[in-house]
């Protein structure tokens, strides 16, 4: 084409120019970009709206949660101390190695030339590797307890080669005197899930350890205080940055016991070898003085964490050294009875203690040939009442037992405490039983026999009583009637305020009798010390004050009727276990005492000495 | 007959009242929406740094050289940046070979080239020379383009990208695809071509998918279910949402953010620096950024629609769309309804490069604006 070349040239020029095609074309493409645009701003701006507005909430609790951690300031425990200001439980700083994972970087490095610089145990790293596991990074995790002063030397030496891992104080429960007072004051020990149901998480934030038996436990609210708390601000890694404000935490209170260890050591050092229990109160007030169970065990490792095989050696021993007899021991106790029972005939069934009663050595029921023995088996020939109680006849009691009837018996034994519970602060205590017919037809549902009346008379059959019972029982003997509330915290004080836990307890009424027959039997309970024959004649000696007392001996395994029982045949699990509960001075008592020797015979024979010793130490005379 | 133009080729801006911006060749609103922009950058970067002046210090001197660049730019007449295109290209694409090889010696991700003064990134140069030789390459091969035209328009566009994406640079790459599809799109490419186009782009996906480094990958399907690792590749996310959320309307107060203050919030100063700007200012504050990017965009669009030739419409047209793009990503990215790519929010975050090149695209916009003719050809 000729004009091909200048015809290109010349669109070649208009192409550049724009055409009413190509500005319609371009604009229309430029509008729909703007719509493009304005659609993908609004689609900015919903999901700002959404987040800023209908999430702000949400976010901004995350937000806080992002910086604000809560550090739990764990209160200090009470102390616990006896009546004169020795420790019993106190807190005592103990060192742990704890790893940051956040800030320990090669954790794998670290931990090996940890274990390869303080040999930590297969154990020990099981456990951190499992913790470790449930953390969150910033978290401290544990990897030894206890350090020695050695191993912080060790470690400190080599800190730098080990960031995220820092040496922290920690307090840990110690108990002075070990053995002396593991049933009485008890032991803390890790909070078990089961406890931390029951617990006020807060107030609980930051403690690891809970009491677990004795005043530990009972009065754990009053020992714990209650949790205060940091709010500390992190920064991402978890390092605290500044603290936002603080809860101080409240110290739990220091609680003074009315227990005097050096007397806790003479009744338990008193049993020797026995295992058995002894309970010291005084009268007037019911404060213990003394409850040692025997055998005990050392509370420590209890602590931390005592080992699954050291926890089974202890459950399978045969002594059952875990099992706090004072509190919860149930025996037959036996002639200790005697003198309540004697208080009953004159009370309640208006005896007449002069009257004479012929004993045989044997007791049968009208219409029966069978025979109750005497433990004195020539029989004490013609015994009044006083004398039924001095020398312990067992026929004497057999027989006032049938003419009093159990259900008067056992109203009046009841109100010396005989199958209640004695109220003392401590939990789990043992109700005990002296039983009626109304009892053996709801509990055992039969009818009451006669001759279950005549055993009950001397502390035998049905009657159980825990070492604790005994002692109050012997307190209100003491006292003449008046009934005490055993106790064994005396104050509690807390941020500078002493006050007394038990200050608005009500005082339990006393029992009314008259005061002739109280002076008969606190008489007939001198002679059985004081006078030639009386069962516990031997302790009788080189005092300067009188002790009024009853021996017992409960039968553990019944002698047939034409059986001898020879002491030294029976194995040592079957044999009688020794009995005996007094008070001191007579006149004006200021210590009443239960003793249980388990298998240890006659309980004039081993069981008093024990409360001799306890009586004469508090007492203040040279043995 | 030559027909004499020089007559014509009288500057339109003569005839407007403000010698001193017109010898300048400076667009006073677009440089207001830009001061306004920076004086917002500033507040929020100097949080976002942690108080760090010398940071404010380092972005104030990018800033001077960037501007000094955007009026260098004002200054040449668009023909020439015409010209200059297709070269520009060229040597982009050399560089981005050059910096592709260099990575293979060296380890790793390579994005720069060393020319011992600076470190020249060749990518971002392409973020301005691919429109401009797709402007170039449309306004010569004739509008609206058809088959041939589409084809070599469209290789024009993926062999760029597909080198940026190999460096590995998803977003960079991305966003150089968007400026050259803008330009074809606005070329008035056909809706068949479109879809065809379409159809092409999703039958590669899946080979892409395959393609991607794990990190891209990912970052993919973090942004499709941030949870699932709140401590890891999800962690920018939601770290960035609970910043962004916790702002509500009117925000914590400037320096009050405690998700940045405290470094909860990865990347704060750089692509993350929205998330700043929403937990301190709030609602407010973002929708006040908003809309000074739709201030900018909008006198942009206008400099769009006075644009005289071909050329200056696409090259003006694509640039402005990418601005946003470069906007609706990063925000996008921070707010979590896009995947994380590294997409910085333009003039906002902290960081030269970026800084440079969208300077330069606007100095290339005010000389499209400046240089009108009175009467156009």
């Amino acid at each position: 084409m000729r004009g091909g070349r200048r015809s290109t040239a010349i669109s070649d020029g208009l192409r550049t120019r724009h055409t009413p095609f190509d500005s319609r074309m371009f604009l229309s493409r430029i509008a729909l970009c703007v719509i493009g645009m304005l659609l993908a701003t609004g689609l900015l701006v919903a999901r700002l709206v959404y987040l800023q507005i209908v999430g702000q909430e949400h976010y901004a609790t995350l937000s806080r949660d992002n910086r604000i951690r809560i550090s739990p300031l764990p209160p200090n425990r009470g102390v616990i101390f006896d009546r004169n200001g020795e420790v019993l439980a106190d807190n005592i700083p103990t060192y742990s190695l704890e790893v940051v994972p956040l800030r320990a970087g090669d954790l794998k490095r670290i931990i090996a030339e940890l274990t390869e610089l303080l040999g930590l145990t297969e154990d020990e790293l099981q456990r951190f590797n499992s913790t470790l596991r449930r953390s969150k990074p910033y978290d401290r995790i544990p990897l030894r307890l206890q350090l020695s002063e050695e191993e912080i030397a060790r470690f400190a030496v080599r800190m730098p080669r080990f960031p995220g891992v820092e040496v922290r104080a920690h307090r840990v429960r110690t108990y002075p005197y070990g053995n002396l007072t593991s049933h009485v004051v008890g032991y803390v020990g890790r909070i078990s899930q089961a406890e931390m149901d029951l617990l006020d998480r807060s107030a609980y934030s930051g403690t690891l350890h809970i009491g677990k038996s004795g005043v530990e436990k009972s009065y754990e609210t009053l020992l714990h205080g209650s949790a205060g708390y940091e709010e500390i601000e992190t920064d991402v890694t978890g390092r605290p940055l500044r603290s936002l404000g603080s809860v101080a935490p409240l110290s739990g209170n220091d609680l003074t016991l009315s227990l005097d260890i050096k007397l806790q050591k003479v009744a338990y050092d008193a049993l020797g070898e026995h295992s058995g229990a002894v309970v010291a109160l005084e009268p007037a007030t019911g404060r213990i003085l003394a409850m040692a169970s025997k055998p005990a065990f050392d509370p420590t490792p209890f602590v931390n964490g005592i080992s699954r095989k050291a926890y089974e050696l202890l459950q399978q021993d045969p002594e059952r050294p875990l099992y706090d007899r004072a509190l919860r021991g149930l025996y037959p106790p036996g002639s200790t009875v005697k003198p309540f029972v004697a208080m009953a005939g004159l009370e309640a069934a208006k005896l007449n203690p002069a009257k004479r009663v012929s004993c045989p050595g044997w007791y049968s029921l009208p219409g029966s040939s069978h025979r109750y023995r005497d433990s004195f088996r020539r029989g004490h020939g013609a015994v009044d009442l006083r004398y039924a109680v001095t020398s312990s006849c067992d026929v004497y009691f057999y027989k006032l037992a049938v003419y009093i009837g159990i259900d008067k018996l056992h109203d009046y034994m009841e109100r010396f405490g005989f199958g209640q519970k004695t109220g003392i602060d401590l939990d789990g205590e043992m109700r005990g039983l002296f039983p009626s017919r109304e009892w053996k037809r709801r509990v055992r549902k039969s009818d009451w026999s006669l001759g279950e009346t005549v055993i009950s008379g001397i502390g035998q059959g049905y009657v159980q009583a825990t070492p604790l019972q005994l002692a109050r029982a012997a307190a209100i003997m003491a006292n003449r009637g008046g009934v005490v509330t055993p106790r064994l915290v005396d104050t509690a004080r807390a941020g500078g305020k002493t006050r007394d836990p038990h200050a608005d307890d009500p005082r339990p009424p006393p029992i009314e009798a008259d005061p002739k027959h109280w002076k008969l039997i606190v008489d007939a309970m001198v002679d059985v010390v004081h006078s030639g024959r009386g069962t516990a004649s031997r302790i009788g000696g080189g005092l300067p004050f009188r002790i009024a007392a009853k021996t017992g001996t409960a039968q553990v395994f019944s002698v047939g009727q034409r059986q001898n029982y020879r002491t030294m045949k029976v194995k040592k699990k079957l044999r009688d276990h020794a009995l005996f509960i007094a008070f001191a001075p007579a006149q004006e008592p200021k210590i009443a005492v239960a003793v249980v020797a388990e298998n240890s015979g006659f309980g004039g024979k081993v069981a008093a000495p024990i409360a001799r010793a306890l009586i004469t130490n508090y007492l203040q005379v040279p043995p | 007959m030559k027909f004499d133009n020089s007559v014509l080729n009288v500057k339109l801006a003569a005839a407007r009242p403000n010698p001193w911006t017109n010898r300048l060749h400076l667009d006073l609103p677009l440089v207001g929406g830009l001061i306004a922009l920076m004086g917002l950058a500033f507040v929020i970067l100097y949080s976002a740094s942690g108080q760090d002046l010398d940071v404010l210090l380092r972005q104030g001197g990018r800033l001077l050289l960037a501007l000094a660049i955007m009026l260098a730019l004002a200054q040449i007449h668009p023909d020439h940046i015409k010209a200059a295109s297709p070269l520009l290209f060229g040597l982009g694409v050399l560089l981005l070979g050059a910096v592709l090889v260099i990575g293979d010696i060296g380890k790793g991700a390579q994005r720069w080239l060393d020319l011992g003064v600076f470190r020249f990134q060749p990518s971002e140069l392409m973020k301005l020379a691919t429109p401009m030789m797709l402007a170039w390459y449309l306004s010569e091969a004739g509008l609206p383009p058809r088959w041939p035209t589409v084809l070599i328009a469209g290789l024009l566009i993926v062999v760029p990208a597909a080198l940026i994406a190999k460096q590995p640079d998803l977003g960079t790459a991305m966003l150089v695809a968007v400026a050259g599809s803008v330009a074809l799109f606005l070329g008035g490419i056909g809706w068949a071509y479109l879809l065809a186009l379409a159809i092409a782009l999703g039958a590669t996906l899946p080979i892409g998918w395959f393609m991607l480094h794990d990190y891209q990958r990912d970052r993919v399907l973090t942004f499709l279910n941030p949870e699932a690792d709140p401590l890891g590749r999800g962690y920018h996310i939601i770290q960035s949402k609970i910043a962004i959320g916790s702002g509500g309307i009117y925000g914590k107060g400037w320096l009050h953010g405690t998700q940045g203050q405290l470094e909860f919030l990865p990347e704060r100063s750089t692509d993350f620096i929205f998330a700043i700007l929403a937990e301190e200012f709030g609602l407010v504050g973002c929708v006040a950024l908003l809309a000074v990017y739709l201030f900018i965009l909008g006198r942009c669009l206008h400099i769009v629609t006075q644009a005289q030739d071909t050329f200056c419409r696409l090259l003006s047209g694509a640039l402005t769309v990418t601005f946003f793009v470069y906007v609706f990503v990063n925000i996008g990215m921070v707010i979590g309804i896009l995947p994380v790519v590294g997409v910085p929010l333009p003039l906002v975050s902290y960081g030269g490069t970026s800084m440079v090149t969208l300077m330069a695209a606007f100095g290339i916009l005010m000389s499209i604006q400046t240089h009108r003719r009175l009467f156009p050809v």
